[in-house]
């Protein structure tokens, strides 16, 4: 057992500065208007530093960067490109427990997460875009004896990125890699519950990259994120957040004639089919874990399995199970590595989880662990902690039908393959979901008949390098974590070469 | 609190509400930022919250619900109409409730133009009595 120093304490592994500015051109630069925000961490509550609230002004000044910058990133060979990604990697890698502390301070996870998930999957993915774009050919066509098509990928140029608070690191990591591998320059803005980690990354690396092909802009979304997401210069727009806004960056897009991904998040089913009961050995206790899972990272994860189905066979003893698995989660200090679930990252996260309880409760769901906040005394009594609740209903209730993006599962049961396929689908999401069985056949099948991007079939929560991630449904559009990522931030240039002396005899 | 009129064809009953807060909120940004709306959110991170957009800012189509329409203006005032919108197919799994528009502190998220003051719209909810339609 480990507990990380707080911030602000002598041997702490993370010095804060009391004031971040934006990071544009490979500095910091003070916001046009002059004005910050508070950043506030949600392990006590408290306010921790001071972040630049941007406008479009700074937006501008990162984009004049930027514009700068992307001729020549883009002209670098691939060799340089990934070069520098692996540099990026290790750097995270030589940096963990300060980049941990970090980020459990900002966002409020375990500091098991970070330290064991979040940076070196960060690091991994760097490394796995240095590889990627190293192995990526253009290719060809022999169209006739004479005339050869050439296919070439280009970088788009300047792309703008909007990245969600509940992995302010890695869900950086993520858009950042695949976009600096394909030689584009990048303005990104962080969530404002969130926006101090990727800053203290950035000093980290900045020396890295050459001046302005990374700029960071932080604020709020209408100040920075809007004229961001509505500008004219970019050439693409990268966002992970939810369905409404989503809409409206695709209506700025449309307005620009420029692609967007979108990632709009779930609520993905978890099935759990009666043969995973057949034996008390150690694969029932995966499942049991993998029931779980819905509290990892506090249930701020887009793909949280917060829909448990359960076959009607096992149904009061693999809940039974699970209520007492879940019920031994360890929650308290972030900072201390023997905690399980921490704090969620904001107030009004805080308020949302517990408005979904009292709807729930409403609805005639059957509360079965949990539901409350969680006071943890001393100096975390004013962080924003929500005990791990299990809820029992239907699939017509709105915990059933909406992300709450909290430690909150909604279970039901079914009735055959057919039934479990047909709730499971039965939701305006295709993210993630989760099919338990040691019948090969019978996952196999789910996950094929099941309608989102991922399914974990046997496991739950990971999220390696490689494996596309994506949506299906109203949870967006494009593919992260995989080389398809590559061809969302690329042009494709043909070169269409006669090598005839022939005329073509029209006129 | 303020109840909407109602706007969906065949129903009697008001499905969305402002909190005082909410309504005093809503002025304060009027003035900022002229005429304004919502569009219920759902999905991750800061879903399932209201969104509040300049009026016309947020595209609706026809596959959005009107879900009410307010007079945000004190009495005795000009009209002040504000629209609150939900996309249909997420409105197939809300209809049995009603919905309260409050305001919370907190940082705010998406492009709604609340999050600078340090608060937050959120819904709360209740069951609606009737079953669809509301006669």
């Amino acid at each position: 057992m480990t507990v990380y120093a707080a911030p602000g304490s002598p041997d702490c592994k993370v010095v804060f500065k009391s004031r971040y500015e934006h990071w544009i051109g490979g500095g910091w630069v003070a916001p046009v208007k002059g004005q910050y925000f508070e950043d506030i961490s949600p392990v006590n509550g408290k306010a921790f530093a001071e972040v630049a609230r941007g406008t479009a002004e700074d937006i501008e000044a990162a984009l004049d960067a930027a514009h700068k910058a992307a001729p020549a990133w883009g002209r670098t060979s691939t060799t340089e490109r990934a070069a520098v990604l692996n540099r990026i990697a290790d750097v995270i890698d030589a940096n963990l427990e300060l980049l941990a502390v970090a980020e459990t301070w900002d966002n409020g996870k375990p500091i098991r997460e970070p330290l064991n998930a979040d940076l070196p999957l960060a690091a991994d993915h760097f490394r796995y875009f240095a590889a990627a774009i190293r192995a990526q050919d253009g290719d060809f066509q022999e169209m006739d004896g004479d005339m050869t098509s050439y296919q070439y990928h280009e970088p788009l140029g300047v792309v703008g990125q909007i990245i969600p608070w509940n992995f302010p690191i890695l869900m950086a990591a993520w858009k950042l890699a695949p976009a600096l591998a394909a030689g584009n320059a990048i303005v990104l803005k962080p969530a404002e519950q969130t926006p101090v980690s990727i800053l203290v990354l950035i000093e980290l690396i900045g020396d890295i990259l050459p001046p302005g092909v990374v700029n960071i802009v932080n604020g709020f979304g209408v100040e920075a994120g809007k004229p961001l997401a509505s500008s004219s210069r970019i050439r693409k727009i990268a966002f992970t957040g939810e369905t409404t806004t989503g809409r409206l960056i695709l209506q700025y897009a449309s307005a620009n004639i420029i692609p967007a991904t979108l990632e709009l998040g779930g609520k993905s089913p978890n099935i759990f089919f009666s043969d995973v009961a057949d034996r008390d050995d150690a694969f029932y206790d995966k499942a049991q874990e993998g029931f779980t899972l819905f509290a990892f990272n506090q249930g701020e994860v887009c793909t949280c399995p917060s829909r448990a189905l359960i076959e009607k066979p096992i149904y009061d003893r693999f809940l039974g199970d699970a209520v007492e698995r879940t019920r031994k989660a360890v929650q308290g200090n972030p900072l201390d590595t023997d905690t399980q679930v921490g704090a969620q990252a904001s107030n009004d996260q805080l308020e949302k989880i517990l408005s979904y309880i009292d709807i729930g409760k409403q609805e005639g769901a059957k509360l079965l662990l949990g539901g409350e906040r969680n006071d943890l005394g001393g100096d975390l009594s004013e962080g924003y902690y929500v005990t791990p609740t299990i809820f029992e209903g239907h699939n017509g209730m709105r915990l059933f039908q909406e992300e709450i993006f909290g430690p909150v599962v909604a279970v039901t049961s079914f009735d055959g393959y057919d039934d479990a396929i047909s709730i499971a689908n039965d939701t305006l999401y295709g993210l993630g979901a989760g099919v338990w069985s040691r019948n090969g056949n019978v996952a196999y099948r789910a996950g094929r008949d099941i309608q989102a991007g991922r399914v974990w079939i046997n496991n739950y929560h990971a999220y390696p390098a490689g494996a596309a991630f994506g949506g299906y449904k109203s949870s967006g559009i494009g593919r992260e974590n995989n080389k398809l990522a590559l061809t969302h931030y690329q042009q494709t240039k043909n070169l269409l070469v006669s090598y005839s002396e022939n005329k073509l005899g029209f006129f | 609190m303020l109840e909407s009129a109602v706007t969906i064809e065949g129903e009697s009953v008001s499905r969305v509400a402002l909190t005082d807060e909410s309504v005093a909120l809503l002025r304060r940004l009027w003035q900022q930022h002229g005429p304004l709306m919502f569009h219920q959110s759902g999905g991750c991170c800061d879903g399932s919250s209201p969104m509040c957009f300049p009026a016309g800012d947020f595209v609706t189509s026809d596959q959005d619900v009107l879900l009410g329409r307010f007079d945000i203006a004190p009495t005795g005032s000009t009209g002040q109409p504000l629209e609150f919108w939900m996309s249909a197919e997420q409105f197939a799994y809300w209809s049995h409730t009603h919905l309260t528009v409050d305001v919370v502190a907190g940082r705010g998220s998406g492009f709604s133009v609340e999050a600078p003051e340090g608060v937050r719209f959120l819904i709360r909810s209740r069951l609606m009595e009737t079953a669809q339609p509301f006669a």
